[in-house]
């Protein structure tokens, strides 16, 4: 039996230390058994073989991203009924983008899983030679993708439907702190996603779980961007906010990447 | 198989068996139920006898006594909560996640409590039933909308094993989330209005003792209610397990080899224990 | 969860084909489902290269026994080792060494053959030209580039053999292989999952867990049979020892 003490997955320690499978190959394992030797395939080719898949599905099926860029165009018509208003500016403006990003973020977070937990996806990658975790981090950064390309129509069609002050000058304030929420949505929607698939009430537990957990980011990222959505004057986000959001992306990074082998196993 | 959101209390007994004994959930229940009554017995008399009266709010001032108490045991529940959680993750012993349940379970009526006695204060201070510019107040608000949902969690799990696990992901995730959430929700509104309801720096002598003794006899009943809840639980398992044992449904198995008895055998050979009584030891 | 301290007596026969390490040992496995044992008790010995066939009425357990085996469930008690190693402890170990077919294909609808293959030959280490190789054993070549919506069941489960072989797993765990295949299919399929297996390993023969339904065909096949019912081991015996009727028995 090898000495090399690699905690399995389900012993994890919760700090996300993970058998050190970074960047290559593991020395070869040896059993007690006829000689045959498996080696763990390696955290970044793993992640990649992953993304590499979940980017096929999307582009094959286009089930989350057009989806949530129109829904983003229609809520924006909708507030504008709501409200009754022709333009926004400052916190009605932040609100409204942020609101609007969440709610488009969700339905992309209540997809995440579907197609592996309804295909046996979970099976086919709890049997091989990986790191769990790795499903975690391939899953954030598709999300991201998916994010960024929602952002771009959400944000463009903002500043043509609502925004009533000039989008230029707050553009590299509003991107800086967009990211950092997103960083943020990323991490819990996965994690919310992972917990709500195999529930009976699965698109109703996503939401619910979800929303409350997103508040700081929504209280961050409007407060931050508020100030720049303003014709006269557009300023750099306030570095509380975004510390606040560093500070969340950090924490539940850690948490989410050390808590979600336990929730791939049967 | 009945579906339940709560743990299988039943499933406890496999750690005790090692030691010979029951969990004691329900030793030193008498003890700790008196003194939760002693406490706040004081704890009332100095809040009606001896605190004084504030100038600005009078009476009513004296709810806090009972707000912030209840605010800070619930959300200490909470963090307790998650950490509960993790000794389940790491140790996959099902107590564990009992004892997250049933401490999660009793926050969550503790910050009711809070949201409600703040609610009242709010009323009688500025005339609203809830004020946005008290942090505490939509902390908890944010907090209780969270773990309302760890109960409809756990019920659409039906596997019980997966539903411990699952719950104490979100219950570790609800736990490092309390402490942000609060942080965030202060920062937002620090520069709107001076923190009045929930104020605990210079308290004068008198209104600090008042106050931790509130705390005091807030927490010990926080302790005692858990306990009564685990020690209730136990017992209907207990109960039903006895039960399944005498229509016949747990047939008497062979010893099983492994060194650690399952879990039916050992409820089989329970006689039916008096209050906070003892099982009999393993083989 | 201590494993037993008592010695491991075989519970189960030895085939006849000679000795080897045993590949799957298997003591006092309890599997529950919350109050309920899904699997009470089970014991066997199964040595490397050596098939053991499963059989046992719906919800006997055959496929829990199987899941256990490819580590995706934990042992709640007694001890299981595979390939050497302890589940409890070790599981990850035999991650990569062990297959699984099961109900499930276990392959994305909307991908390709090829793309769903690649997919899996990439999380096991596995190069693409075993992917090409596997395709043409299953006689999916030319339609390796449709979306596995379009595909016949059949076809699909060809691909899921395909899948669960393409890492040369020591141990292979079946679980109605031959369901949903036409004659015609079965006859590609079964060298692949055979005990020799489709090419020369160097570890030897494949050790193999079967569950059927199939009395004939899955006594042809076992040196080992168990019989399953209600999670409990209710029959242990040597192929050569069990005919037809003892399995009929099984499903009284």
């Amino acid at each position: 039996m090898t000495s090399v003490q690699d905690p399995p997955p389900q012993d994890v320690q919760l700090g996300g230390m993970q058998p050190p499978a970074q960047g290559g190959a593991q020395p070869s394992v040896e059993p007690a058994s006829p000689a045959r030797t498996v080696r763990q395939t390696g955290f970044m080719s793993t992640v990649a073989a992953l993304l590499r898949k979940e980017l096929l599905l999307e582009l094959r099926t286009l089930e989350s991203v057009p989806g949530m860029s129109l829904f983003a165009v229609s809520t924006f018509v909708v507030f504008h009924f709501a409200l009754n208003r022709n333009s926004v500016e400052g916190d009605f403006a932040a609100g409204i983008l942020w609101v609007t990003l969440l709610f488009a973020a969700m339905l992309g977070v209540n997809r995440l899983f579907v197609a592996d937990a309804d295909q046996g996806g979970f099976d086919a990658f709890l049997l091989a030679p990986v790191d769990r975790s790795a499903m975690f981090v391939a899953k954030v950064l598709a999300l991201l993708g998916y994010l960024v390309v929602l952002e771009l129509v959400a944000v463009a069609a903002f500043a043509l439907l609502l925004l009533g002050s000039p989008l230029g000058p707050a553009l590299p304030g509003l991107l800086v702190t967009i990211a950092l929420g997103d960083i943020g949505v990323a991490v819990i929607g996965t994690l919310v996603a992972a917990l709500a698939v195999r529930t009976r009430a699965r698109d109703l537990l996503g939401p619910l779980l979800a929303l409350p957990l997103f508040v700081p980011i929504v209280i961050g990222g409007a407060r931050a961007t508020s100030p720049l959505l303003v014709a006269s004057h557009p300023a750099w986000p306030a570095v509380r906010w975004l510390l606040t959001l560093g500070l969340y992306d950090l924490v539940f990074g850690l948490i989410a990447f050390a808590l979600f082998d336990f929730l791939l196993e049967d | 198989m009945e579906r339940s959101s709560q743990p299988q209390a039943g499933l406890i007994k496999r750690g005790s068996r090692a030691r010979g004994e029951t969990p004691a959930y329900s030793k030193g229940l008498r003890t700790l139920s008196i003194s939760t009554v002693i406490a706040m017995a004081v704890s009332l008399s100095l809040v009606f006898f001896y605190a004084p009266l504030e100038a600005e709010q009078g009476f009513l001032q004296k709810i806090f006594y009972l707000h912030v108490p209840l605010a800070i045991v619930a959300l200490c529940g909470f963090v307790l909560g998650g950490l509960l959680a993790i000794a389940h993750l790491r140790t996959r012993d099902p107590r564990w996640d009992y004892r997250s349940y049933v401490v999660i379970h009793m926050s969550l009526i503790f910050a009711v409590g809070t949201l409600i006695t703040g609610s009242i204060w709010a009323k009688g201070s500025w005339g609203h039933w809830w004020v946005w510019s008290e942090p505490t107040l939509v902390s908890f608000l944010i907090v209780f909308l969270l773990y309302a949902t760890y109960q409809p969690l756990r019920f659409a799990i039906e596997d019980p094993e997966r539903q411990a696990r699952y719950a104490s992901v979100f219950a570790i995730t609800a736990g490092a989330f309390v402490p942000l959430n609060f942080i965030a929700v202060r920062l937002s509104t620090a520069y709107l209005h001076p923190r009045v309801l929930g104020s605990t720096s210079n308290l004068p002598g008198s209104m600090a003792l008042t106050f931790l003794v509130s705390l005091a006899a807030m927490s010990l009943l926080f302790a005692t209610l858990c306990k009564y809840e685990l020690t209730a639980k136990h017992t209907r398992a207990q109960v039903r397990a006895l039960r399944r044992r005498l229509e016949g449904q747990a047939e008497a198995r062979r010893a099983p080899r492994s060194a650690a008895p399952s879990l039916q055998h050992v409820t089989a050979m329970t006689a039916a224990p008096p209050p906070g009584g003892r099982t009999t030891g393993q083989r | 969860m201590a494993p037993s301290t008592e010695p491991t007596h075989a519970a189960a026969p030895r085939g006849s084909k000679g000795m080897g390490q045993a590949a799957v040992e298997v003591d006092g496995l309890v599997r529950r489902y919350g109050e309920r044992e899904a699997l009470s008790d089970v014991s066997l010995s199964l040595a490397a290269g050596h098939t053991l066939v499963v059989f046992g009425p719906n919800g006997a357990g055959k496929t829990t026994l199987l899941r256990v085996l490819a580590t995706l469930l934990r042992p709640h008690a007694g001890s299981v080792r595979v390939l050497g190693s302890d589940l409890i402890h070790d599981a990850w170990q035999v991650r990569g060494r062990v297959g699984l077919l099961g109900h499930e294909p276990l392959l994305y609808r909307e991908l390709t053959a090829h793309e769903n293959l690649r997919f899996h030959a990439s999380l096991h280490g596995v190069g693409e030209q075993r992917v090409v190789e596997l395709l043409d054993a299953v006689s999916m070549t030319a339609r390796a580039a449709e979306p596995l919506r379009t595909l016949s069941r059949g076809m699909v489960q060809r691909v899921a053999v395909a899948r669960a072989v393409l890492h040369d797993p020591q141990l292979l765990l079946l679980d109605e292989p031959y369901a949903n295949l036409d004659p015609a299919a079965v006859e590609l399929v079964a060298p692949l999952i055979s005990a020799a297996g489709d090419r020369d390993a160097a570890g030897g023969p494949r050790t193999r867990v079967i569950c059927s339904h199939d009395p004939s065909r899955g006594l042809a096949e076992a040196d080992v049979v168990l019989g399953l019912r209600s999670g409990r081991p209710v029959l242990l015996r040597a192929a050569s020892e069990v005919d037809a009727s003892d399995i009929a028995e099984l499903y009284r």
